[in-house]
């Protein structure tokens, strides 16, 4: 197998032209996604039999939770990337991933909390799920803290990639919280092995916000880390060219 | 229109859900498009001093 892809999208001049060409392919089907499973997801998608029509929330939270996790996941594997490999480009989507991971943190957190007022009687309990996902977004701002207190890129790479990696063990306690602990919150109904709990009519438009919040994630990321790249790469040639070309 | 603007009962907790999300959303393409902006001018200026000093 030959890794010169690998070594290729780690040269910054490459990467940058390449995350630029690949963005629209990314943002345009994610905002097609999106509105479709928003029309989905509100009007199409029947009421459920217990929850009523507050079950809705559910198109904006999950999408919300699992990008979450996701794009932390995702921070850890670049931050070991960057680590074991000393790869630049690796480091700068790491740092991108940072932002965007702990803002759809809070927007899971506050619309668990507005989800679970009417259902379960109460804004916030130390719930297992709750918990383990505020935990994250600590991290999240435990990472974006410690880059912001080292003035030093390579240093503030190395440390905060620890950070990274060693905080990554919350994700599968997350995803499991519910199965391992006796919690509030409700068990898979999408992400689980063998056949989702969720009629079709429901299921689909959720499937397709999931989708539509991947794609936007990586289309944004894939904006953050070009200026990213741009910030670490200023003083190199291809900068003065890439940035006249632009 | 209404009947369903009112979401059954729970439009107190559904609407503002999703106006956070829609919020969150368009910040993060705001803050992101920004954030390349900025990273070109300070190229620019950086290629402006440099042609300016040679």
């Amino acid at each position: 197998m030959t890794w010169i892809w690998f070594h290729k999208l780690g040269s910054p001049p490459h990467f940058y032209r390449l995350a630029g060409r690949m963005t629209p392919w990314f943002a345009w089907p994610a905002l097609l996604l999106c509105l479709g499973g928003l029309y989905g997801g509100l009007v199409t998608a029947p009421a459920d039999y217990q929850q009523g029509e507050g079950f809705r929330i559910i198109y904006v939270h999950a999408p919300a939770a699992w990008l979450s996790v996701m794009v932390y996941s995702a921070m850890a594997v670049y931050a070991a990337v960057g680590l074991i490999w000393r790869i630049n480009v690796a480091h700068a989507l790491a740092a991108s991933c940072a932002g965007i991971g702990a803002s759809f943190t809070v927007v899971a957190l506050v619309t668990g909390s507005l989800w679970g007022k009417p259902m379960w009687g109460t804004y916030w309990e130390w719930d297992p799920r709750l918990t383990s996902e505020l935990v994250l977004l600590f991290l999240y701002l435990g990472y974006m803290g410690l880059r912001g207190a080292i003035d030093d890129t390579a240093r503030a790479d190395r440390a905060s990639a620890v950070l990274a990696i060693v905080g990554a063990v919350n994700v599968p306690i997350i995803h499991y919280s519910v199965t391992w602990w006796n919690s509030l919150h409700q068990a898979p109904s999408v992400m689980k092995f063998g056949k989702p709990t969720m009629p079709a009519s429901m299921l689909v438009p959720l499937l397709m916000m999931l989708l539509g919040f991947t794609l936007y994630f990586v289309a944004i990321m894939l904006v953050r880390a070009r200026g990213e790249v741009l910030r670490r790469e200023r003083g190199a040639h291809w900068v003065a060219e890439a940035t006249v070309e632009s | 229109m209404m009947h369903w603007l009112l979401m059954g009962g729970y439009w107190p907790y559904l609407w503002p859900s999703y106006v956070l999300t829609l919020l969150v959303v368009v910040l993060n393409v705001i803050f992101a498009r920004r954030s390349l902006r900025a990273a070109r001018a300070e190229v620019r200026r950086r290629l402006q001093m440099q042609r300016s000093h040679s």
